[in-house]
């Protein structure tokens, strides 16, 4: 091929690359090496540098990518769904897709761990916990949890956490979701916790069970009252949890009402697709009394310094980066965005607007019951509020019919049919579904129908006295952005109080801020990849098929595994569904008891998180001065172990962001005594092309999709934690009890609800890859390494870099040592990181891995300009720093204290001794970012916990 | 300066304790001056339950700041008899007062030869140089 042409084919890479070549030539020359194959020889050991590199694929550009995935999404049939079982049909109001789900602003910030620059999605994650609060009828909420399914079993653990009967028995209710039930079952095999399923009526007759779940509306779309149940229940002191679907809950009062202790669910059906099982925001809720037990994020209100009110995350202690095994749950990136999205339909249709959602998708479930009754059919449920079992005789044919008319029902359930209605049916919908039941000519009229149910007193279907007799969504913000200028407007303004990777680079180590590029995002709204139920007829899937079977290709060709399972939606659930696989290989041995799981004291929190789930025993490992693991120390712990040796938990590049030298060493200590390891692929952006897990010497890895290959943090989630293993470990991946294809999933507890976890986001990593190449791919990981070296060298004169590796380079991430200038001036690095607010940059991680530290990622995606800019600004703070400590500003009144500087600092009079061009305009920067709030009161906002709204006065 | 007080006793974990009345089984535990400067505002103590009993070491309180969580070891091994109601609503006493208002709670020592094991004001001192 000739080299325009071969040009053609790379054109992707150098837009995805940040550094041109002639800027990755000088940052080359700065750090003293004259190519980037010398910079990868010189920094990996070489033991683990790859010969040969795995070849998965030619680069294609964009344009080409999308044409290709085009004809595999069409492979995929859109039918209409109303299987049910937790996922129904929605519209997306497209001023919210446009603006919030198709916009960089929001889907490129990442958790709101800085409030300052993070009020936008703080606001939009409160509204989401208002709406949780009014509708579940409990005070405290969460900013979201995963899936329905994995709530519910969060809830089971929270149970059993909060609960004061010492028992390990834990009762669900048989008209839970079945997906619900199977991935509480994966949970409380590892807790030795033992499940009994009964009629939810029956729970009175057990005796000795520390919780209960049921759910509000059965499976088969029977509505309980528990009411009286539950009091009765609760004189055990039973912890009772209620699964509830959103949009019933607009209508039927909160199970928090009724004496339930958790409720929780899914809120796909506000806004979000099916998107053939995820991504799609859980909502989960609790009482007063239990709120240090709970799982997941929570908002909270509190205050700046200056006695406005700003948002910020709340009671972080109980989470996994603090609490480590202690941690209420492992979960740390949640489904921010969905949850978001969640939180804007609300506000969108406001409360009058979800009634009447609400109410015609009852009303229209109404006629269809009456239609059918009419019709000779017999209802299996006598209350609803969209989904009825049909008992049938000739399900085959039923079926056949729905199919015939592009139709799928719910065929899982004995002689009956499940129907679930959304708000996407139309009344020409239920004229069809009557064709499909009662043939046609069945000579039903719709209006008829309609006028029959409004003369004999409205809906008969939802019990009155479960019905809501209180308003809900009072709030002004649920009442004013109805029109889509409004609307419009108030996306706009929260957006532009926060910074994403629209303003600037957003340089936190660990986290892997790349580019999420457009093009990458295109397909996420073709209907072929989101009109699609996860329980649709395999027939259906083929396009998600081949997309599958190719991304889990890639990903073993780039991990040198022999399978992959993508069902984890989180880079914790791959931690949980990691370990519990080595579990399963150690049980199938007759091993039960290799429960230690070594982990050393440099992991992230979410590790020890993890291993507590699966019920291991943690057992820390030293790290010496250098940052590396102490061998002497692993080896004693490993053969203390023995014969209970379960694994070891480790990150490569490591935590402290260096090519450990030690690592196949590491890797066969752990195996000589039985033991598997882990590897955490926090870090997988330094490795492809380069070295894999595999060559490293491990047994199994999750690789965070939402890193290394290009999903967007989504200013929290949703992520993506695949696990990839050896070829011993195949059988022991997690599987899913409903669906089972061969060869890509096979019959095994699942991990969550859906198949293959948050599906819909595949299309973001096969575009990448696709684009990418195999060339492009090691390209990417190259740069990462260059620009942090760059980094490194520059900023090492100014600040001291903590640990470097091999020829005293480091991986593709820095440390840079704060702790002497605490100590000794006593401006530390959360002075820095609020100064860097006024310069137009986002902090670098603070504080991990090492306190009184930062670390800083560029990644691949970002230029020697922007990198360039960073450098300055934290230059300049040091000569800031230096000002102080020469006496010219006070300790008490200076640009670093001072900082984050508002507009409302502007406007007041001015009278700090530095002057306004210094606070607001230290270096010139094209695009000013204004913080919208100072710096915020954390003591306050835990003393005071509020996870809704201020009531308007 | 970390204040320590020269007539109680301490584990290097960083629990004062305190003997109710000359001839008690009874003792009044809390943490030290340097444990709540180094754990910052604390904002939640979670408190035993009373008649639980504890062994020596054992993990049987928490105190919380916005950014770390300690845990509280049993000094002695025995049995919670009382506990401070009044760092439910207000736990910055243990910050503002933490050998007298911010105690945290009281514990029937079983083992009384325990108490001889704990560390002097003086021995205390030297751990947190």
């Amino acid at each position: 091929m000739n080299k325009s042409l071969k040009k053609l084919e790379d054109s992707f890479i150098t837009r995805h690359i940040g550094p041109c070549w002639a800027q990755q030539k000088s940052m080359l020359s700065t750090i003293g090496i004259s190519s980037l194959q010398e910079l990868i020889t010189a920094v990996l050991p070489p033991e683990i540098q790859l010969s040969t590199i795995p070849h998965l694929c030619n680069a294609v550009p964009e344009h080409l990518a999308l044409l290709e995935l085009k004809n595999i999404a069409k492979k995929n049939k859109i039918f209409k769904s109303w299987i049910g079982m937790g996922y129904c049909g929605t519209i997306i109001p497209s001023v919210i897709l446009r603006n919030v789900l198709e916009n960089p602003g929001w889907y490129t910030a990442y958790t709101p761990y800085q409030p300052e620059i993070s009020q936008g999605r703080l606001e939009a994650l409160l509204n989401f916990q208002q709406i949780t609060v009014e509708l579940t009828g409990l005070p405290i909420a969460s900013a979201s949890l995963l899936d329905e399914a994995t709530a519910a079993a969060e809830a089971m653990a929270m149970a059993k956490r909060i609960s004061s009967i010492q028992t390990n028995r834990f009762f669900i209710a048989n008209d839970v979701h079945r997906q619900t039930i199977d991935v509480i079952k994966t949970r409380a095999s590892t807790l030795e916790i033992d499940i009994i399923i009964d009629h939810p009526d029956n729970a009175v007759n057990y005796k000795n069970i520390f919780g209960i779940l049921f759910q509000y509306i059965g499976t088969t779309g029977q509505i309980h009252n528990f009411s009286s149940l539950i009091p009765e229940l609760k004189k055990n002191k039973v912890i009772i949890s209620v699964a509830a679907d959103i949009m019933s809950l607009v209508l039927l009062n909160g199970p928090g009402i009724q004496g339930a202790d958790i409720v929780f669910g899914s809120a796909q059906r506000f806004g979000m697709p099916m998107g053939y099982g995820g991504p799609h925001a859980a909502f989960y809720a609790t009482r007063e009394e239990y709120k240090r037990s709970m799982p997941g994020r929570i908002i909270g209100v509190s205050r700046d310094q200056s006695g406005n009110i700003a948002f910020r995350m709340a009671l972080q202690t109980r989470e996994q980066h603090i609490r480590r095994e202690k941690a209420t749950s492992n979960i740390c990136t949640s489904q921010a965005l969905l949850a978001i999205v969640a939180g804007f339909y609300a506000i969108y249709h406001g409360p009058q607007g979800l009634k009447k959602i609400a109410t015609r998708i009852n009303r229209l479930t109404d006629i269809l019951a009456l239609g059918l009754k009419i019709g000779g059919l017999k209802l299996s449920n006598h209350t609803w509020f969209d989904t009825l079992t049909i008992e049938v005789e000739d399900k085959k044919n039923i079926l056949l019919r729905a199919l015939n008319l592009g139709v799928n029902l719910r065929n899982d359930l004995n002689n009956a049919v499940g129907i679930t209605l959304d708000e996407t049916t139309t009344p020409q919908d239920i004229m069809s579904l009557f064709s499909i039941f009662l043939e046609d000519g069945h000579g039903l009229d719709l209006p008829l129908l309609d006028y029959y149910i409004k003369q004999h007193n409205d809906s008969i279907s939802l019990p009155h006295d479960l019905l809501r007799t209180e308003p809900i969504l009072t709030h002004p913000i649920f009442n004013s952005f109805h029109s889509e200028t409004a609307m419009m407007r108030y996306l706009h303004r929260l957006e532009c109080r926060d910074l994403a990777l629209n303003s600037s680079m957003i340089p936190l180590g660990s986290c892997t801020m790349k580019l999420n590029a457009a093009v990458e995002m295109i397909p996420l709204s073709w209907p072929e990849f989101t009109e699609i139920h996860p329980f649709c007829p395999i027939d259906q899937i083929r396009g998600y098929i081949k997309l599958i079977s190719q991304l889990s290709n890639w990903f073993m060709l780039l991990t040198g595994y022999k399978a992959f399972s993508l069902q984890p939606n989180s880079g914790a659930q791959g931690e949980y569904a990691g370990l519990l696989t080595l579990r399963r290989y150690h049980e199938s041995r007759k091993e039960y008891n290799r429960n230690i799981c070594l982990i050393p004291n440099s992991a992230h929190g979410t590790n020890p998180a993890s291993a507590k789930m699966v019920g291991m025993k943690i057992i820390p490992i030293s790290c010496d001065n250098q940052g590396n693991i102490e061998l002497n120390d692993l080896r004693q712990k490993a053969e203390q172990a023995g014969q209970n040796l379960g694994c070891l938990m480790i990150t490569y590049p490591s935590t402290y962001g260096i090519f450990e030298e030690k690592i196949t060493e590491i890797c066969k200590i752990i195996h000589h005594y039985g033991g598997q390891v882990y590897l955490d692929g926090a870090n997988m952006n330094a490795q492809l092309g380069i070295t894999n897990p595999c060559t490293i010497g491990a047994d199994v890895v999750h690789l965070n999709l939402h890193k290394t290959f290009c999903i967007p943090h989504g200013g929290g989630g949703p992520g993506l934690g695949p696990i990839g293993v050896k070829k011993h470990l195949v059988n022991f991946l997690p599987g899913h009890k409903i669906i089972n294809i061969k060869g890509l999933i096979h019959s095994q507890h699942p991990v969550c609800a859906a198949p293959f976890g948050s599906a819909s986001l595949f299309p973001i990593c096969w575009m990448y890859i696709r684009m990418m190449g195999t060339k492009g791919l090691r390209l990417s990981s190259e740069i990462a390494i260059l620009n942090a070296n760059y980094i490194a060298k520059r900023i090492s004169t100014t600040y001291p870099i903590l640990y470097t590796g091999r020829n005293n380079l480091v991986a593709h991430e820095c440390i840079i040592d704060l702790r002497s200038l605490k100590s000794q001036i006593g401006i530390g690095e959360i002075d820095i990181a609020k100064r860097l607010i006024d310069y137009g940059f986002h902090a670098p991680t603070i504080s991990f891995p090492v306190p009184g530290t930062m670390m800083i990622e560029p990644t691949e995606s970002e230029d020697k300009i922007e990198i360039d800019n960073f450098i300055a600004a934290m230059i300049a703070i040091r000569e800031e720093i230096n000002l102080i400590v020469k006496g010219y500003w006070p300790l008490d009144d200076n640009p670093l204290v001072n900082a984050p500087h508002t507009k409302a600092d502007l406007a007041a009079q001015w009278n700090h001794p530095y002057s306004i061009k210094q606070a607001f305009f230290p270096l010139k920067r094209e695009n000013k970012y204004w913080p919208p709030v100072k710096r915020l009161d954390d003591v306050f906002g835990d003393k005071n916990l509020l996870c809704t709204h201020y009531p308007s006065s | 300066m970390t204040k320590i007080i020269s007539d109680y006793k301490y584990r290097s974990t960083h629990e004062w304790v305190k003997r109710l009345s000359l001839n008690s089984d009874i003792y009044i535990v809390g943490i030290t001056d340097y444990a709540q400067n180094l754990i910052g505002d604390i904002v939640f103590i979670e408190l035993p339950v009373v008649s639980t009993v504890f062994n020596i070491g054992e993990d049987c309180a928490v105190a919380e700041s916005v950014k770390t969580a300690s845990s509280i070891y049993a000094p002695l091994t025995g049995k919670i008899v009382e506990i401070n109601m009044l760092l439910n609503n207000t736990p910055e006493l243990v910050n503002t007062h933490p050998y007298d208002q911010g105690w945290i709670f009281k514990i029937e020592s079983f083992k009384s030869y325990e108490v001889e094991l704990l560390l002097d004001a003086v021995d205390y001192q030297n751990i947190i140089k």
